[in-house]
């Protein structure tokens, strides 16, 4: 399975050089690779339909236990199936919809990539893995919406899908390394096994929303659902593979994975419900009222994955056959329709139904499979959108009560999929040819072929070319038994007496037609509801971005003020509020209980040191200052001579001479010091503050490390093995040139790029003249 | 003396802050001595001092024999005082340079990486705003 992932992400690598070497039939040389991995998907078939789980792992992250770890079941094999599949027709249909275009060979990439990390997030086992996966897709898609990144309203569509989404991965690693916590383990089939009941858990709840914001967002459920009706600004092959077969499938697969882990709870049931059946029937009534070809695709899409939401939510056991039945129903018709919307826009130039009639004489070939889609979109027999359908009424009467009510939404939603039906297919292909309709002209095999081979297979599915038992039992059972957790199988069948879900149908069917009829009416009354509510969450969004952004600015404003001073006032206050505070809340402030030993000789450098150092500060003249830092210098140097260390004690003397000479060498070239240099008043006293703040803390960590026994075994080491292992008798010098020799050489290098660095600098122009002179002006 | 020497590294470091603080880069420089000097002592300090006897084996011995001052702390110092001069070598070649292309010291009107508008321009310290219009 890592060698399908891998495969995918080294064709996307190369799929630019491909297409720039063969031009002309690249996209079919790509498709082979997803064509190859779906035929060896397809190989399981069998084995997984049986009920067997393929699991694969590999260590990844070992020292945080992070696997690459992959298991294929019935879930995991109908996504893949679904992802290679109709990737493999994307690939194809792109290279016909994108031909001449100037980064067509980017565009490969970014789609075959994103075919990568969707495969690897429906594998993954391993939880975190999943999450990689998860934000690979978000990114993939943001690349994918942005294609068209010329287009101002493009870019918007694109970062807005990335925010939401990503928003929602935040949330979702937040829920799952806290289910993992919880669980013990951080793969789903570990999380499965391990037997602790994550529903009676404390961080149930906290789990629960978390891992539903990932789940809704990535799946444009209401309120979040904004995004994906604008991602329409994608080329049409990105809204037909990312933005309604695949990616935004993503969060229903999560659900269905945590069914049998989170779900059958009262919370579950009613939020996924109640979120679900409204998504589904906002998109619904939104579509009907779309003129836009892909913007009604893009509303049927968002009732679609409402639907599955809501079905994973009743989770009785015809809910979930629903689920599956209804999963690859709508992939198949969904891919098809929207590959066929894009064949008509390739046509004709416009995608507005209001300019499209009587297609039908120019764009048979399109026409036909469009029709066979719609068809199964509506819900109508033979087709297997009908069968889902049936399946979706079942499950829903199971459900008692809640079901009743959502039964109420789910009629009104699947009669709209029918008028939808009627807008996609009927309204542009009937009638006397428009004026768009007159130069249209049928795309070439590449545009029809994958719609051809999605349309029928939703007929053929239906009408029982493969055998209903042999799909029922095997894969879509395979799917049910992932999401209950226990096994189960889907008798499929298109005739099934007269029972309240054939009722209920064919209220669903009269109203869809009456929908279609009277559409004119359904608009008017829409058009308000709409104004009420998708605008406003759409411009809300603007709105959060500028708040975002003006927060941001004010933040900026008030912290990067360009001022050296105050970077270092934030710094300094910052240091002496950690160090201090752990001092105090960690009972850190320890006084050395005995005084040890003072010398007068020490006691008068010391003194030297401290008047030095005010001197330094005090002083108006810059060679004052400088007299007062060497006293400060020259006396530690005595004091290292005194103190045992005459190395040190020579080494500063000289650094301190060489540092005086250089400095008073430059000084000749600087102005002088001027009064107010240190701020305004207010400022000196905060200034003093902080440095008498930050001293304080030093002597209040030197005295608690004083108060501590010195631990003297390194330097019992140094003294013993100093002649014997290094043959020297200056210690010091020992433990620098042997003991510590990689650390002088260090040392030597920074030295070394310091002078370098000085040289450049000195010799350095900036071709840059100073424009009128600001303080001083006495350049030497 | 370790706790004398304390509160003196305390002083040193306080004095060494302020300057840091300052407007003008020379005196955040003298700034960055002192610290680097304040810094030396603290090594010293926390590993203990020990009056005159430095660690050095005698012509008969093989070991060095107790009592003796620390090797270890005065190793690690030698280190820091070099690294402290090429610190402040490039530091005052930078100060210096700084004030080759910019014409100021003032750490306030050094707006290069961060511009502002230059009305927000802070005024030049010590002098009357005539001089800058006049410029």
């Amino acid at each position: 399975m890592l060698t399908a992932v891998l495969a995918i992400f080294v064709l996307a690598a190369l799929a630019p050089t491909v297409h720039r070497m063969t031009p002309s039939f690249s996209h079919w040389l790509l498709a082979l690779v997803p064509a190859a991995i779906t035929v060896w998907f397809a190989t399981f078939l069998g084995p997984v339909g049986a009920g067997e789980v393929v699991t694969q792992s590999i260590p990844w992250i070992p020292t945080l236990g992070v696997e690459l770890a992959f298991r294929l079941d019935g879930l995991s094999l109908l996504f893949a199936l679904l992802i290679t599949g109709i990737g493999t027709f994307i690939v194809i249909y792109s290279g016909g919809y994108l031909h001449g275009h100037e980064h067509q060979g980017r565009f490969y990439l970014f789609i075959i990539a994103f075919m990568g990390a969707m495969l690897g997030l429906v594998l993954a086992d391993d939880i975190i893995t999943l999450f990689v996966f998860w934000e690979l897709t978000s990114i993939t898609s943001f690349l994918l919406i942005g294609f068209n990144h010329e287009d101002a309203s493009s870019r918007r569509s694109a970062v807005q899908a990335l925010l939401v989404t990503a928003f929602g991965g935040l949330a979702l690693l937040a829920g799952l390394v806290l289910l993992g916590i919880a669980a013990g383990s951080f793969t789903l089939s570990g999380i499965e096994a391990s037997g602790i009941d994550i529903r009676a858990h404390a961080l149930y709840l906290p789990i629960l929303v978390l891992i539903l914001l990932g789940a809704f967002t990535k799946s444009a459920q209401v309120p979040f659902h904004f995004w994906l009706p604008n991602a329409m600004d994608a080329p049409t092959p990105v809204s037909a593979y990312l933005h309604s077969a695949t990616m935004v499938k993503a969060g229903v697969y999560l659900l269905a994975r945590m069914n049998p882990t989170l779900g059958a709870t009262e919370v579950w049931t009613i939020t996924l419900a109640a979120f679900g059946t409204v998504t589904a029937l906002w998109g619904g009534l939104m579509a009907l009222r779309s003129t836009d070809l892909k913007k009604v695709l893009a509303y049927t899409t968002l009732m679609a994955l409402g639907t599955l939401v809501m079905l994973v939510g009743l989770g009785t056991e015809y809910a979930m056959k629903a689920y599956a039945v209804f999963l690859l129903a709508h992939s198949l018709y969904k891919g098809a329709l929207f590959m066929g919307a894009g064949s008509v826009d390739h046509g004709t130039g416009t995608r507005d139904v209001r300019e499209l009639s009587g297609l039908w004489q120019k764009m048979k070939i399109t026409g036909v499979f469009i029709a066979l889609a719609a068809l199964s979109m509506a819900g109508l027999p033979p087709f297997f959108g009908f069968i889902g359908k049936e399946f979706m009424y079942e499950g829903m009467l199971q459900a008692g009560t809640l079901g009743l009510l959502v039964v109420a939404g789910m009629v009104i939603a699947n009669a709209t999929m029918l008028g939808a039906a009627g807008l996609v297919f009927w309204k542009p292909f009937t009638g006397q040819p428009s004026e768009a309709a007159e130069h249209a002209h049928e795309g070439g095999p590449s545009l029809w072929l994958g719609p051809a081979v999605l349309a029928s297979l939703g007929l053929a599915l239906g009408l029982g070319a493969i055998p209903h038992e042999g799909l029922g039992e095997g894969l879509l059972g395979a799917v049910a038994t992932s999401l209950k957790g226990e096994a189960a199988k889907v008798d499929l069948y298109l005739w099934h007496g007269l029972t309240p879900a054939l009722g209920i149908s064919v209220v669903t069917i009269a109203l869809g037609l009456g929908m279609f009829l009277g559409l004119g009416g359904v608009k008017r009354g829409l058009d308000g509801l709409a104004r009420a509510s998708r605008v406003n969450v759409d411009a809300a969004w603007d709105h959060v971005l500028a708040g975002l952004n003006a927060v941001a600015v004010a933040v900026t404003r008030a912290t990067q003020t360009g001022k050296l001073r105050d970077y270092m006032v934030w710094t300094f206050t910052g240091i002496t509020l950690m160090l201090g505070g752990t001092l105090l809340l960690r009972d850190g402030i320890l006084l050395p209980r005995e005084m040890p030993e003072t010398s007068y000789l020490g006691i008068f450098m010391a003194a030297l040191m401290v008047v030095g150092t005010i001197g330094t500060i005090l002083a108006f003249s810059r060679l004052a200052a400088i007299v007062s830092l060497s006293v400060v210098g020259l006396s530690i140097a005595m004091f290292f001579l005194v103190y045992g260390a005459p190395d040190v004690g020579i080494t500063q003397l000289m650094v301190e001479t060489l540092t005086v000479i250089i400095i008073v060498l430059v000084l000749a070239k600087l102005p002088a010091f001027r009064k107010g240099e240190d701020g305004t008043g207010g400022e000196r006293a905060r200034n003093g503050a902080i440095a008498v703040a930050m001293g304080a803390v030093t002597t209040a960590i030197l005295l608690a490390v004083i108060a501590v026994p010195y631990e003297l075994d390194l330097t019992r080491y140094f003294a013993e093995q100093s002649y014997v292992g290094g043959y020297g008798r200056n210690v010091v010098n020992v433990i620098l040139v042997d003991f510590r020799a990689f650390d002088t050489l260090g040392e030597v290098t920074v030295v070394a790029v310091a002078g370098l660095g000085v040289l450049a600098l000195l010799k350095a122009r900036m071709g840059r003249t100073r424009t009128g002179s600001q303080a001083g002006g006495d350049q030497p | 003396m370790e706790i004398v020497m304390a509160f003196v590294i305390g002083i040193m470091v306080a004095g060494s802050v302020y300057l840091l603080l300052s407007r003008n880069l020379l005196r955040v420089l003298f700034g960055v001595i002192l610290l680097s000097n304040a810094v030396n002592l603290v090594i010293l300090t926390v590993g203990g001092l020990t009056l005159g006897l430095p660690p050095l084996i005698g012509p008969e011995a093989k070991v060095l024999e107790a009592p003796y001052s620390n090797p270890l702390p005065q190793a690690l110092i030698l280190t820091a005082i070099v690294i402290g001069f090429g610190l402040l070598s490039f530091a005052l070649v930078l100060v210096y340079r700084g004030y080759q292309e910019l014409g100021t010291l003032d750490s306030d009107r050094m707006r290069v990486a961060e511009p502002c508008d230059p009305a927000e321009m802070p005024a030049p310290v010590g002098e009357p705003a005539k001089t800058r219009e006049a410029a």
